[in-house]
């Protein structure tokens, strides 16, 4: 019997009559069935919300918190229903649904399953960072103290609307600690990715979150814009156009492309073979879907040799079955998709100024190669005359990186709107100004890659301060 | 009545419309140059509908390029006429002109409409497009035949369909509370038994009022794409499993199509008003054949009143070719949804 994945709807399980089949992405017969809400019904429960926020009231933060941790176990190895028919889910079944709908490496599913681990594990400290150390029991009372001064928060939201994408298991770490800030979800799954979403929710309530908490609605279009439209807090995945679209709305935080960068000082330069290591790693980590990958290497000099020295270093990571251990590149299940990238990156090379490195380290075989059904775009690393190449300062979701060389006092005004850098320098000075650089949301300094992640510092935007905001309080 | 007693009516409708508009003494211009023009007489090569391949699809642009006297039947005595009008988003919008269709057409409705639900003598609300549209002054008629009164919430779906194309999505949402303001303010202050609105509209105006609550016992309900998912979605949650939904499938150029009582697949299906019109789910890429039973295609409409003569009219819907059913022993159209909805996004459901 095949698994059908329902709606939640404040943990009431809802049979929608739109049933659609999930099949692998190499074709065959269907996976799973998945139930999709319709627009209205979305709009209509999320004018009344309030149960999911009074049954996670009834909890203290410190419950919460136990609780997030015991189901970071519980998604890590237990079993878990898949639907509302009695069907199980182990870990390895998890792994192979996801693998078969969405395409990507057992290797990285594995790696994102312990990233997402990790989130649950750490989600005291991430909450202790994003709300700058404050006691847990601030949000359990109307007000308390924090540093000697009398706070009081109050939240912004009913519930945290999140629409996710289909390629990434891993953002599912982005609404975790939500549950335990007493913020009930809302979550509009990805079509060929409802069984992450889904575990973690079972996770979570297996360990003892109340049900109520947590809505998930497999949807068309509408039902995303329905969850936008309609929530009071919003996180959602999209590119330049969708992040222009909210950049002034501020119920709705938009996770967009990153242009992580690497940069590396006068100071440092002549050991830059030291640091090829963290630059293979912070363009190649997680296949290159994140944000934080790095999209771009800036460099005073030596750009040929560090171009390419990358692209030869990169050059085994290959397409690989996705079974194979060594397998680390995720495919492209939508053939449009590897397409249009190969499309830009072929007309920003014709354009001139730029020079796939990658290329000639492949013997001038392709860079979109076909596997197993998977269209894969081949690691590439372009060595480009300027940041301001078309493919100069342009994020990929493959292993993509462009080497560019710049004076270093001409980098901090050309690179913009960086979501991680890596600086690679001692220099204190020019440490100063990327530190008061506003246009940096994460900086790593010194020989940390742009994907280093330390939990208790905030990830594009402070979700506690995203679904609370500071009030007055006197008390006589 | 069974399918071949259908089958008769309809091939008599068919030969009287045709006698009708390609007399000399009662036809309209536009179809008497028609016939001059292509050379050939549909009253003697068309004697049944399996002959209605003969014409060719009826294009709706004549509708807007042609005047409209060109369309005025002689038969009709020189009667001044209705204008109805549809789409128009922008420019010139398509025009049909009317007389009496409109009154037959609902009449005929509401001998469909139980009196439980549709009570005799109550009143009506109806919230949607007005002003120039043959259903402003339909659903007035119908009211007003079976013995009540009709209150109108007007909607302008050219404003709103502007609004979407230019990403105005709160002003959209905006004018739209605007509209259920209004509807609200009536319901609650009038006292009003039956509504036509468009499923958009019913949603929005079930979360701000409990619609039996107020006292309304049925809603007929047309205009968009009606899943089966959102149909359950409306019977069970908006009105409550309490008042009664009547979906409705029509357009200013057919007139009404009624659904068969839904069952619990909440599947809806309509049958046209034959023999005044004929739905046909036909082979988007050769449109002379039919759809088997069960598959979807392309609907084509072919309207036979002696006020409007259009055949084989390609609509921009497609559908399942459902069977005939008692009460209707002709074809049936189900799950109608934008034609290319699976490849193409449609700015549809606006209202």
């Amino acid at each position: 019997m095949l698994p059908t994945v329902p709606l939640l709807r404040q943990g009431q399980v809802y049979r929608s009559l739109d049933v659609q089949d999930i099949c692998p992405v190499q074709g065959g017969d269907p996976v799973a069935r998945i139930t999709m809400a319709n627009s209205g019904l979305i709009k209509r429960d999320l004018s009344n919300m309030s149960d999911g926020r009074r049954a996670l009231q009834k909890f203290s933060t410190q419950d919460l918190l136990d609780i997030t941790l015991k189901a970071g176990d519980v998604f890590l190895n237990e079993e878990l229903p898949v639907g509302d028919e009695g069907i199980m889910q182990g870990p390895e079944e998890y792994l192979h649904s996801l693998a078969a709908t969405s395409g990507l490496p057992h290797s990285l599913i594995r790696m994102n399953m312990e990233r997402l681990h990790g989130v649950f594990s750490q989600v005291p400290t991430i909450l202790k960072g994003l709300s700058r150390g404050m006691s847990t029991d601030v949000l359990d009372v109307a007000y308390g103290s924090q540093s000697g001064v009398t706070v009081s928060f109050v939240p912004t939201t009913n519930s945290l609307g999140v629409v996710l994408p289909s390629n990434s298991p891993a953002v599912n770490a982005l609404w975790i600690p939500a549950i335990a800030m007493k913020t009930p979800v809302v979550l509009k799954p990805g079509r060929e990715e409802p069984w992450t979403p889904w575990r973690v929710i079972q996770s979570f309530i297996k360990a003892g979150a109340p049900a109520e908490a947590f809505s998930f609605y497999p949807a068309h279009h509408d039902g995303s814009t329905a969850i936008i439209r309609n929530c009071n807090r919003v996180m959602l995945f999209g590119g330049d156009d969708t992040v222009k679209q909210y950049e002034n709305d501020s119920r709705v935080e938009v996770h967009g492309a990153g242009r992580s960068k690497i940069l590396i000082g006068d100071d440092e330069i002549e050991n830059w073979k030291d640091h090829l290591d963290l630059m293979v790693r912070s363009i190649s980590a997680n296949s290159g879907r994140s944000c934080i990958n790095a999209s771009c290497v800036i460099v005073p000099k030596y750009g040929d040799e560090i171009a390419d020295a990358l692209a030869e270093a990169l050059v085994p990571m290959n397409a690989l079955a996705q079974d194979d251990p060594k397998a680390s590149l995720s495919g492209f299940a939508n053939p449009k998709m590897a397409e249009w990238i190969n499309g830009s990156i072929e007309d920003g090379l014709e354009e001139g100024g730029a020079k796939d490195v990658s290329l000639q380290k492949r013997d001038g075989s392709e860079r979109y190669v076909q596997r197993d059904g998977m269209h894969y775009m081949l690691p590439t690393i372009v060595r480009c005359d300027s940041i301001d190449h078309p493919i100069g300062n342009t994020e990929f979701l493959f292993p993509y990186a462009s080497v560019i060389e710049m004076p270093q006092d001409e980098m901090l005004s050309s690179i913009g709107k960086s979501l991680a850098v890596a600086a690679i320098t001692k220099d204190n000075s020019w440490l100063d100004d990327l530190i008061f650089a506003d246009h940096i949301e994460r900086l790593n300094v010194g020989a940390m890659p742009t994907n280093h992640i330390e939990w208790d510092q905030p990830h594009e935007g402070n979700l506690f301060e995203f679904l609370y905001r500071r009030r007055s309080i006197q008390v006589a | 009545m069974n399918t071949e007693q259908a089958k008769e009516m309809l091939d008599k409708q068919l030969r009287d419309i045709l006698s009708w508009h390609f007399s000399d003494d009662t036809g309209c211009p536009f179809w008497l140059d028609w016939k001059n023009d292509v050379g050939w007489d549909p009253r003697e090569e068309v004697q049944s509908f399996d002959d209605i391949h003969k014409f060719d699809h009826f294009q709706d642009e004549w509708l807007r390029d042609e005047k409209n006297e060109r369309f005025v039947p002689k038969g009709m005595g020189g009667r001044p006429f209705n204008v109805f009008e549809t789409g128009g988003t922008t420019g010139l919008p398509k025009q049909r002109v009317g007389w009496d269709d409109y009154k037959h057409d609902y009449e005929m409705f509401s001998e469909t409409l139980s009196d439980e639900h549709f009570p005799r003598g109550a009143n009506w609300i109806m919230v949607g497009p007005t002003g120039p549209r043959r259903l402003r002054l339909a659903v007035e008629h119908l009211a007003q035949h079976r013995g009540g009164s009709c209150y109108h919430v007007d909607l302008d779906p050219r404003w709103v369909k502007k609004l979407i194309i230019r990403k105005q999505i709160d002003e959209v949402e905006r004018y739209q509370k605007h509209v259920i303001d209004q509807a609200v303010e009536i319901i609650k202050h009038r006292d009003i038994g039956c509504m036509f609105t468009t499923p958009k509209l019913l949603e929005s105006i079930g979360e701000r009022i409990s619609v039996p609550g107020a006292g309304i016992k049925g809603v007929f309900c047309g205009g968009t794409t009606m899943t089966p998912q959102a149909v359950r979605f409306w019977v069970e949650e908006v009105l409550e499993g309490k008042t009664h939904l009547v979906p409705t499938y029509g357009n200013t150029l057919m007139g009404l199509a009624v659904s068969r009582p839904l069952d619990d697949t909440y599947s809806v299906t309509y049958y046209a008003p034959q023999p005044r019109a004929v739905l046909r789910v036909v082979d988007p890429k050769d449109t002379a054949i039919t759809m088997p039973y069960g598959e979807f295609g392309r609907v084509e409409l072919t309207t036979l009143t002696k006020e409007f003569f259009m055949p084989r009219f390609l609509e921009r819907d497609e559908a399942i070719r459902r069977e005939p059913i008692e009460k209707c022993p002709w074809d049936g159209v189900g799950d109608v949804r934008p034609f290319g909805a699976m490849e193409k996004k449609v700015v549809e459901g606006v209202y």
